[in-house]
């Protein structure tokens, strides 16, 4: 499991987590994530999200 | 034909270019900065300690590849002297040279800075505050060096006194106390976070900070810093001392406007900007922190999401599309792992008060106006999960 950094805001995606808030499941492989959904703290598409690991 | 010049490579300067670029990818682009024009997220400024994360790898692109990808000049370490909107022309230094360099189009993104106090003492000049990663990579050297061997949050050697209970001085406040700093926070108000939450809420953020070892002093304000056998003597006005390593003013940010206002352009609490973000010169825009909003109610809007609509809607216009600017509801997040917060504020003029939501247990408070219509909201913790909900039920 990885996890996604903002480029804007800093907002983290953690595939093991997932965004239930936003109807993506725990365990949710970011390639999965749909490509409409956006950064809930700055609205940013999900492409202008990078892979770190924290 | 001139180029279209952007004066700041922060967010707004970055994102107008980026977006610019998705709808015209050969009129020339000059950008003018006073930094490097790396390219980094702010909001992480306030929660890298904790994630330990150096100033270096807080750079998310560096500038190199920023004016590679966009196809750029970028004219980084400069100031710009003078803007002529008669003659449509900025003027710079940059080292020993001055250049000046006509522009099609100007966009005003340079910011804001952080409002200072004064502040008595020999070690008034130490007091620090963070609003850019130059200034942060100040704050990690000062303090960097004191998180190897933390361990022991008793150790008073080991301190942080941060001016000002709003969202930066509580965001740092839970950076360092979690990385392992004790950590006191003063301001003049009862509570932190005074202007944005209900009384409530304020208390509940108190309370998680204070789980985690921050020491408030409310109702007080720093008055004199002094250096005292190498660390510093932080005097309050109600009279008590605290020893700390390090002072950090987080009293709030001030559009910066001295360009504009010196060339003559309409300046009131920021660049004063109408709905397709034209300022009062022709063919000069503005957006960003030094903004003041047509489109937000004479607003400035220091926060990320404003800046990314305000970009979308002003690459549109300088691609030759105007487009006036309508900003949706834009809930703030306070990155405060200690109790997570979301906050969507009315507007000031709006009169209304807080209440407790009703399908909530004390953690989500709407604030509703005199027709009984929900204008905003504060959600704690796990509510913060219901933030799209609660977004649908408010009117902006």
């Amino acid at each position: 499991m990885k996890t996604y950094i903002c480029i804007v805001c800093g907002f983290v995606y953690d595939e093991a987590i997932g965004r239930p808030e936003d109807g993506i499941a725990a365990g949710t492989l970011w390639a999965d994530v749909p490509d409409s959904w956006a950064c809930p703290d700055c609205g940013v598409a999900k492409a202008d999200f990078e892979a770190v690991e924290i | 034909m001139a180029p279209i010049i952007i004066i700041g490579a922060g967010l707004a300067g970055w994102t107008t270019v980026r977006e610019f670029r998705k709808l015209d990818t050969t009129t020339p682009v000059v950008v003018i900065t006073q930094d490097s024009g790396d390219f980094y997220a702010k909001p992480s400024l306030s929660n890298a300690f904790a994630q330990k994360r150096s100033p270096e790898q807080l750079v998310s692109t560096p500038a190199a590849k920023m004016v590679e990808t966009l196809n750029v000049v970028l004219l980084d370490h400069a100031s710009v002297t003078q803007v002529d909107t008669a003659s449509r022309s900025v003027t710079l230094t940059r080292g020993d040279a001055v250049q000046t360099l006509a522009y099609s189009q100007l966009v005003l993104a340079m910011g804001a800075q952080p409002i200072r106090v004064p502040v008595q003492g020999n070690g008034a000049d130490q007091v620090r505050s963070i609003n850019s990663l130059d200034d942060f990579k100040v704050m990690f050297s000062d303090l960097s060096p004191l998180t190897v061997g933390v361990s022991s949050s008793e150790n008073d050697s080991k301190s942080v006194v941060i001016m000002g209970a709003g969202l930066i001085g509580c965001e740092f406040a839970n950076d360092l106390v979690q990385s392992g700093f004790q950590v006191h926070v003063a301001d003049p108000s009862s509570r932190p976070l005074a202007a944005l939450l209900p009384e409530a809420a304020s208390m509940q953020l108190a309370d998680a900070l204070r789980a985690l070892g921050v020491q408030w002093h409310f109702g007080t304000t720093v008055q004199g810093v002094n250096r005292v056998e190498g660390s510093l003597q932080v005097t309050l006005s109600n009279g008590n001392t605290l020893t700390a390593n390090a002072v950090l003013s987080a009293i709030g940010l001030r559009a910066d406007t001295r360009i504009a206002a010196d060339a003559g352009i309409a300046v009131e609490r920021g660049v004063v900007v109408d709905a397709q973000l034209q300022t009062s010169a022709a063919q000069v825009f503005a957006l960003g922190d030094c903004a003041q909003y047509a489109s937000a109610g004479q607003r400035t809007l220091p926060y990320v999401m404003p800046i990314m609509h305000a970009a979308k809607a002003l690459a549109a216009t300088l691609a030759g599309t105007p487009t006036a600017l309508e900003f949706p509801l834009m809930p703030v997040s306070i990155k405060t792992p200690a109790l997570p917060l979301v906050i969507a504020a009315a507007h000031p003029s709006i009169v209304g008060q807080w209440r407790v939501d009703e399908t909530a247990n004390n953690d989500a408070w709407v604030f509703v106006d005199t027709q009984g219509q929900q204008r905003g909201f504060a959600l704690c913790g796990k509510q913060t999960a219901r933030r799209m909900e609660f977004a649908k039920r408010t009117i902006i």
